[in-house]
């Protein structure tokens, strides 16, 4: 890639690896990870536990050398120049990575300090985080007595001390309760709104729904899908309405009348007496299947309408017959 | 969180900026100045603690036990002590960086465009403060108790230097064995195994009351040859009448803590690589 060549040169990514390859001993973290997330977008990293998420995002923020392939912040190579790439990071680890045993101010400052700002400066932006983050009433006391959401906002704004180019989070909401995931979720949209490119890796398929512009999936060390959270979702057979019926018997009947509302195929569970049927968008399809039921004098006892779960993206991604042992484990 | 994008709009930039591992050393290891103002309850038992040592042995067991060439125990006991509060230092050295380790806070170090010997510089500062404090606090409780240096202001000088050289070639091995040891229970072992290193010298007895073959091995250890030379630069009994050592004390107290740097400090760099592994 040439950037050296002024301002026609198409601007590199904000992120891109080739073929990347980690082993550990006799596992492989990663195996031939490929990813490109262009500048000023969010990008989400998707995968069960041990898909390679974290060695990914390590590998990226020079904390792992890789085996193979190669990785590029900005254009500059992780490998050859390791300190250039650390400029232009932030990193939010998947445990937390503060002081304890000091207050949420002496963090911030001492981090702005390494990261070159004078004792002044580190000062003013550390109030000005703590603000942003909602931590002033806490600043001066220990981290150690803080609650999960307060840590890992305070391991955020940590990481925010100079404006990075591109800001890693590595399940930044995992352990969070639902306002703690809204906080996080806000101060991410906020951070890109800022023009700093963010990967962030994600458990959940409705975080990644929310957050990302575009997501990979990835399973195995490897990426096994791609796209805008729409186009996933295509794939994945979008949203699912079930409804669970009264009566066993009238399951069938049910069915016919959700098929037809519903304009989509729908698939009985005698033992649960569950009637689902998948459907593109369903907010949409919901009031139809519940006055086709009503009309057809069908009772039920409960009606849902839900996301495909990560273990359905998988199961579909990953294809039953794509090899012979089930590509997840039980959970 | 409103004000979150306006925040992050007006966040310094900086790039091409140079690592100076000494600026940066020092405000990692000031991070263990503000831990001993907001904790400084394991400092001063660590304190309590040795100076707890001294008063057994100078007190409880000094009296039983007579020095071959002849002297007061207790002017025997003080330096030997503290060439084992040097010795223990390892031991905090080597928790500290487990535990940095172990808890993503060397990782974030490590993530931002800092030196690569910053932390493990600023280790050693913090580290070479606390142990020389100590010294201080030993030092001046060993004066209240009747310990007496009989020499000059150089030769105690001196002696000092000697037992913070041996300190400081105790930090290699402290950050070595954290790095490499780190969560696993081997930790505890190296701080069990502190004892029976610190007992095989002649921070208590002299090498020449012990059975041959132990006597040799208290000789060789390290501490004891601190111990020795701070006894003799100090003007204090050494509890030694001939051989190698009480001859060439300080020569010993030299090139031990020189040998030691030699091998841990690059190892200590190795392992400190290694964690990109
Ligand atoms: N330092 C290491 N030593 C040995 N094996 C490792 C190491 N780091 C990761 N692994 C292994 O590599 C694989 C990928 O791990 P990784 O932590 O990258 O997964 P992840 O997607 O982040 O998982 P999680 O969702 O649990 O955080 C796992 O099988 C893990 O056990
Ligand atoms: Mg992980």
């Amino acid at each position: 890639m040439n950037t050296a060549m002024g301002s026609t040169a198409p601007r590199p990514p904000a992120l891109r690896g080739a073929g990347l390859a980690k082993r550990y001993g006799t596992t492989t973290a990663l195996d031939g990870f490929d990813l490109v997330v262009e500048s000023a977008t969010v990008h989400g990293l998707l995968g069960p536990n041990g898909a390679g998420k974290t060695t990914a995002v390590r590998c990226f923020t020079t904390l792992t050398d890789l085996d193979e392939g190669t990785a590029a912040i900005d254009g500059i190579d992780v490998r050859r120049d390791p300190a250039a790439v650390r400029e232009r990071i932030g990193l939010v680890g998947q445990f937390h990575a503060v002081d304890e045993a000091l207050t949420a101010r002496q963090n911030l400052v001492l981090f702005g300090r390494l990261s070159g700002l004078s004792k002044t400066h580190a000062h003013e932006r550390s109030a000005e985080l703590l603000d942003a983050f909602d931590l002033t009433d806490a600043a001066d006391r220990a981290v150690s007595g803080f609650s999960g959401g307060m840590r890992r906002r305070l391991d955020i704004a940590a990481s925010l001390v100079l404006t990075p180019a591109v800001l890693f989070l590595d399940e930044p909401t995992t352990g969070l309760d639902p306002r703690g995931r809204a906080t996080v979720w806000q101060a991410v949209r906020d951070i890109a709104a800022a023009g700093t490119t963010v990967l962030l890796t994600t458990q959940y398929l409705d975080e990644a729904d929310q957050l990302a512009d575009r997501i990979s999936v990835m399973d195995h060390g490897r990426v096994i899908a791609e796209g805008t959270p729409d186009e996933l979702k295509a794939r994945l057979g979008g949203d699912r309405v079930q409804v669970v019926v009264a009566d066993a018997g009238r399951a069938d009947a049910a069915a016919a009348s959700m098929a037809r509302a519903a304009g989509a195929e729908a698939s009985v569970d005698l033992d649960t007496r569950t009637v689902t049927v998948e459907v593109a968008n369903g907010a949409a399809t919901l009031a139809p299947i519940v006055r086709a039921l009503d009309a057809d004098g069908i009772a039920f006892d409960d009606l849902v309408l839900r996301r495909p779960t990560l273990d359905e993206v998988f199961l579909h991604l990953t294809g039953p017959a794509t090899s012979a042992e089930p590509r997840l484990e039980p959970r | 969180m409103t004000t979150t994008t306006s925040t992050l709009r007006g966040a310094p930039v900086r790039r091409g900026h140079r690592p100076n591992a000494l600026r940066e050393g020092a405000l990692i290891a000031r991070r263990d100045v503000l831990h001993w103002v907001r904790e400084p309850w394991g400092i001063i038992f660590g304190l309590a603690f040795n100076f707890m040592l001294v008063l057994m042995f100078g007190f409880l067991f000094g009296g039983a036990i007579a020095l071959p060439g002849g002297g007061d125990y207790l002017q025997f006991l003080l330096p030997g002590m503290f060439a084992l509060t040097m010795l223990f230092g390892l031991e905090s050295t080597m928790t500290a960086m487990a535990e940095d380790a172990g808890r993503g806070i060397t990782d974030r170090f490590r993530s931002l465009p800092i030196s690569s010997a910053s932390v493990a510089l600023g280790r050693a500062l913090a580290d070479l403060a606390s142990s020389a404090l100590s010294l201080a606090v030993l030092m001046l409780g060993g004066l209240v108790i009747g310990w007496r240096p009989t020499t000059g202001p150089a030769e105690i000088a001196l002696g000092v230097v000697l037992l913070l050289w041996l300190r400081f070639a105790l930090l290699w091995l402290g950050i070595f064995l954290g790095l490499r040891l780190r969560g696993s229970g081997a930790v505890t072992a190296v701080q069990v195994l502190v004892w029976p290193i610190g007992f095989l010298s002649t921070v208590f007895v002299s090498a020449e009351t012990m059975p041959g073959w132990l006597g040799a091995i208290a000789e060789w250890n390290p501490v004891s040859a601190t111990a020795t030379a701070a006894r003799v630069l100090f003007g204090n009994p050494t509890g030694a009448t001939s051989g190698w050592l009480a001859e060439n004390a300080v020569l010993a107290a030299s090139v031990w803590p020189l040998a030691i740097t030699l091998v841990f400090l690059p190892l200590a760099a190795g392992a400190y690589r290694r964690l990109r592994r």
